[in-house]
């Protein structure tokens, strides 16, 4: 039996359960000093003064920094982490001052006391579908094509037999980890080490070191233990940048932890996207042209693009194809990533529009989508490495009870509850980037793998460390790994579902010349032991001829009470193919919470950008509804056996992701489902809800 | 947050003295609100009267009959309460319709009517509120108020009260111990919220250095069949969308006593009167709960972006009014159903 495949136990479970687990606040170092941030409290405009007479005075406070003191910083490629460098306010909570004090509590008493005077220019933040000043973007975030057309579209759907036009809003939101951003740094010299909470600390490095002017070897961002980050720690933020000017200025170690409330405004948030889907199909449910136009918002510094057109250019066999982003730059705080960017609104509204293609039609929603699976990636033409989006589709339906179903809407109810069922399908594309890592077999019988890999809850300690006994013919228990320390062999970021796949390569490598290096080894090893280091460039990032993507399929069971408008979640299943899964206890953790993520999308998770304030309304969690243990039932996630060998060594495709992927459109599809009524707007919320059940003319429903 | 002095009081004397002592000071319950509102700004009290020490956290039994609650018992305690779940299940139900099971484990029953609103911009101190900061506005007139009143509000104020458990109070006619420098005093729960007219910032009849002691719980309403619902975002935890909460004793065929209330649609448990006024004496059929429920809300004023509530409380009245009646199919149509039941394609 080998370790990779096997439920092998989080190695550093027991730290985090007993609370031994230390946090990148949690750096108890001499001298320690806190800092708060001062977030504008304009919209758009300047800085004019900035008085700390009031909080300089206060006890515990040691200074405040501005824009006036702070070390002057060399620009990085992202904007948002020039802070303090000049007077300009882009967005509302923009960081314009910094107290540092002796204690937490001393910060923030020093923060509400700093008097910051502004000058205001006139702002918008409001998207609509037709801005005057939408565009469309030639490149998506410097990846994809802003826009991709096959065929004519416009000319096969005006023709086409069944139509649907349709339009979707998803509403901006919120990455909100469990643990907030938080950083601690401090200087020995011109040596900066910094604590930080992140999802790559390679990543972190190269940004500090270009803005402080650092070589790599006299920086290191340690993140042993990070307490979540869907997408928001993928990149450093303005909380490591702060730290460590604090301390240069003080000479001190600083931590900052940015406050829950400010989080919205100050490390990326999903924005919101309008969705304009046209779908036409002949008679017999063959697409004719797909048509996903998307309207989404980005800052004024910074371009950053929800590429929610993109499914629709690999899903489904429609020869008529086109797939455009319109993007408004809004004097909002900067979106950014969050778990599946693109993926998790542009599937929710292109698998919405399927189920409404397949009402239309009057077939049933599976088939719809069995009867549109392409041969080839429709986009590229490129043959699929592997695809088994109909087995996950045929699987999830057996496993659901999917046959039983009544399609008719409106037909099942409980008292007052009306009870429906809906399905969507997921896919995640297959990303690896290259990564470097190093083994040792030590004199004891030991082995220690070191690769700068961020363990972001996921478990991946756990699974490399399995993937690394596996290529020594190791027990699992002889291996030890360190991951989170970017003097480690470096390594990209825990992010687009792609570490487990990138690190695991070159872990595997290394593990494999070392054993290839023990089997020819004559005697005992040294004291220093014998090391093998691999680096998977030039491998990793290989040009692919295949189209290599995730799939699977979201099954949903939902009932609405007619009495409020509440949705509530009887049954979530989701079937994935998703490569080799690696070890099924961390990998289902994965699946669920994506799915319990996609659920919070569906019914609960709102945000709304203030139009007067240019903030989130929703800044805490008391109003930022993610969901909890009674809004997640009877939740399964399985797999199918996938082996594709043209993805990496280990054989998955990365599982972090596609969990989110889809699941909203099965509850709102099944919201259909119980309803008649079909809503448009994320989240189903009872005022929503409500409100639509009594705008609609009620069907009867049918007795016995 | 910052500095404030601590006095722990170990007599209701004390308390008063302290509070009188250190002007700007706050009487510390659980401290699950007042200690958020603290690190958010919108508190600065210069010293924090500590009450939890006081004899106050017993449910005691009364001669009559009612049942006094002290203001120091904990709300997980009061729903739990045997004789609370017995003869009061609204206020049981409310209660637990309410916050998180730690927040319940830390709330006490004063503080609980004491927790100010939830207004995004009442929480936010760079923005306009004249509850906060009175003549600075009402950002959410024109804001985003989806959660906000639809009766009894002014143009200085459209907060609503946010407690489940004094929605509970109000229809149970309840009252409000007080204690204070000129002596104890009472006043009627669904009285002790105040509606904001010129003065949002005031929540309660409460005066400067009034410190609530007890809830009483009248003999009138023990035992009569009454029961609590609320409507909310999330099911694990979320302030109210609406709520209603009913007592209802029918009798002889007619309704012969009835209290109705309704959650987070004003700046205080809405006691339904006009509705009450109306099923007095009428024949308990889903009909006459209609009427009563769309006489209550016909007085609602809906903003440009809240009118759902409106339906929403009349659909929660409508339905708990017909669960209470005592089963016997009227004129007017089938029995109502049970919420929750599992049957299917009925």
């Amino acid at each position: 039996m080998t370790a990779v495949g096997a439920s092998a136990e989080r190695r550093e479970g027991r730290e985090k359960v007993t609370g031994t687990a230390r946090y990148a606040a949690e750096q108890p170092l001499p001298g320690r000093l806190f800092a708060r941030p001062v977030p504008a409290a304009i919209v758009r405009g300047r800085v004019t003064d900035i008085d700390d007479t009031a909080a300089l005075a206060l006890p515990g406070v040691v200074t405040v920094l501005t824009h006036r003191n702070a070390p002057r910083l060399a620009s990085a490629d992202d904007a948002t982490l020039a802070v303090l460098q000049d007077p300009e306010v882009p967005n509302r909570g923009w960081f314009v001052a910094l107290v540092v004090a002796d204690s937490p509590e001393a910060a923030r008493a020093g923060a509400a006391a700093v008097r910051v005077t502004c000058v205001e220019d006139k702002h918008d933040v409001t998207l609509t579908a037709t801005h005057p000043q939408a565009y469309v973007p030639e490149k998506i975030n410097g990846m994809f094509p802003g826009v991709r057309e096959l065929g004519d579209p416009d000319g096969a759907f005006a023709d086409a037999d069944v139509r649907v036009d349709v339009g979707y809003q998803v509403p901006p939101l919120h990455n909100h980890p469990m643990e907030p951003h938080a950083s601690t740094a401090h200087w020995d010299g011109e040596r900066l080490t910094v604590h930080t909470s992140s999802q790559g600390t390679t990543a972190v490095r190269a940004v500090l070191g270009t803005m402080f002017g650092l070589a790599d070897e006299r920086i290191t961002v340690v993140a042993e233990h990070v307490g979540g980050g869907f997408g928001s720690k993928g990149t450093p933020r303005p909380d490591v940048v702060l730290a460590a000017m604090a301390a240069w200025h003080t000479g001190r170690p600083v931590t900052v932890v940015l406050p829950r409330r400010v989080l919205p405004t100050s490390v990326g948030h999903r924005a919101s996207t309008l969705h304009r889907l046209r779908l036409g199909a002949d008679s017999d449910g063959r697409l004719t042209s797909l048509v996903h136009e998307v309207t989404t918002y980005t800052s004024r510094i910074k371009e950053f693009v929800e590429y929610a057109g993109m499914p629709a250019r690999i899903m489904y066999a429609a020869p008529n194809l086109r797939s455009r982003h319109h993007v408004v730059r809004l004097d909002v705080p900067t979106p950014s990533w969050m778990r599946a960017p693109g993926e998790a609104p542009g599937m929710y509204a292109l698998e919405s529009a399927l189920d409404e293609l397949a009402e239309a039609l009057g077939m049933d929603p599976v088939e719809v989508r069995v009867r549109n699976e392409p041969d080839a990636e429709p986009d590229s033409g490129k043959p699929f490495s592997s695809r088994h989006l109909v087995e996950c589709l045929r699987e999830g339906a057996r496993r659901f009870g999917w046959s039983d179903r009544d399609p008719r809407p409106r037909t099942r109810s409980a008292g007052p509850l009306l009870l429906g069922t809906g399905v969507a399908a997921a896919t995640y594309p297959v990303q690896v980037y290259p990564s470097r890592a190093a083994a040792r077999a030590l004199p004891d019988g030991s082995f220690l793998v070191e690769v700068n890999a961020a363990d972001i809850g996921t478990g991946a300690r756990t699974v490399l460390a399995q993937a690394a006994a596996d290529a020594l013919q190791a027990p699992l228990e002889r291996v030890r790994i360190h991951v989170g320390n970017s003097d480690l062999p470096p390594a990209p970021l825990a992010g687009g579902s792609s570490g487990t796949a990138s690190w695991g390569w070159a872990v595997h490598d290394a593990c494999t010349r070392l054993a290839a290096q023990l089997a020819e080894h004559q005697g005992p090893l040294p004291d220093e032991g014998l090391e093998a280091r691999a680096d998977t460039k030039g491998a990793a990032d290989a040009e692919s001829p295949f189209a290599r993507h995730a799939f699977g399929a979201h099954f949903a069971e939902v009932s609405v009470d007619t009495v409020t408008g509440e949705v509530r979640v009887r049954r979530l299943l989701g079937v994935y193919a998703a490569g080799r899964i690696l070890n099924p206890r961390t990998a289902r953790s994965q699946f669920v919470g994506g799915m319990t993520m996609g659920l919070g999308m569906a019914l609960t998770e709102g945000s709304t950008l203030d139009p007067a304030f240019g903030d989130f309304t929703e800044s805490d969690l008391a109003a930022y509804h993610v969901p909890a243990h009674a809004d997640v039932p009877d939740i399964e996630a399985h797999w199918i056996h996938e082996d594709d060998p043209h993805l990496n060594p280990l054989g998955g495709k990365g599982i972090g992701e596609i969990g989110i992927v889809g699941t909203a459109a099965a509850l709102g599809n099944a919201v259909h489902h119980a309803t008649g009524v079909r809503f448009r707007e994320l989240p189903l919320t009872p005022d929503r809800v409500l409100t639509g059940l009594l705008e609609t003319p009620r069907h009867p429903v049918p007795a016995g | 947050m910052e500095t404030f002095a601590y006095v722990r009081a170990g007599s209701l004397a004390e308390a008063a003295e302290a509070f009188a002592t250190h002007p700007g000071a706050r009487y510390l319950g659980g401290g699950t609100n007042l200690v958020d509102l603290m690190k958010l700004g919108v508190e600065r009290p210069t010293a924090l009267v500590d009450v939890t020490r006081l004899p106050l956290d017993e449910v005691t039994e009364l001669p009559d009959g009612s049942l006094r609650i002290g203001a120091l018992v904990r709300n997980s305690d009061l729903a739990a309460h045997p004789r609370v779940r017995d003869r009061y299940p609204v206020l049981s139900q409310a209660v637990l319709a309410g916050a998180s099971g730690q927040l319940r484990n830390a709330a006490t029953t004063g503080g609980n009517l004491l927790q100010r609103t939830r207004c995004p911009y009442f929480q936010d101190v760079s923005k306009p509120c004249n509850k906060r900061e009175p003549g600075s506005g009402c950002a959410a007139r024109d804001g985003v108020h989806r959660d906000h009143a639809v009766l009894g509000y002014s143009e200085h104020c459209i907060a609503t009260h946010p407690s489940d458990m004094a929605v509970a109070l109000a229809a149970l006619d309840a009252e409000v111990e007080l204690y204070g420098t000129a002596g104890v005093r009472r006043v009627a729960a669904a009285e002790f919220h105040r509606l904001p007219g010129e003065e949002p910032e005031r929540d309660t009849v409460i005066e400067p250095g009034e410190l609530v002691t007890a809830v009483l719980l009248p003999a009138a309403t023990a035992g009569l069949p009454s029961a609590y619902r609320k409507a909310r975002d999330r099911a694990s935890y979320a302030f109210a969308l609406a709520s209603v909460a009913v007592v209802l004793e029918v009798a002889d065929g007619v309704v012969a006593r009835v209290g109705i209330a309704f959650g987070a649609l004003s700046h205080r448990p809405w006691r339904a009167r006009r509705a009450e006024e109306a099923l007095l004496g009428a024949a308990p059929t889903r009909a006459a709960f209609e009427r009563a429920a769309e006489l209550e809300l016909s007085e609602a004023r809906p903003l440009r972006d809240n009118a759902y509530k409106v339906p929403l409380a009349h659909n929660l009245a409508v339905d708990v009014l017909t669960r209470l009646v005592p089963h016997e199919p009227g004129p007017d149509g089938p029995p109502p159903h049970e919420p929750g039941s599992r049957e299917e394609d009925s």
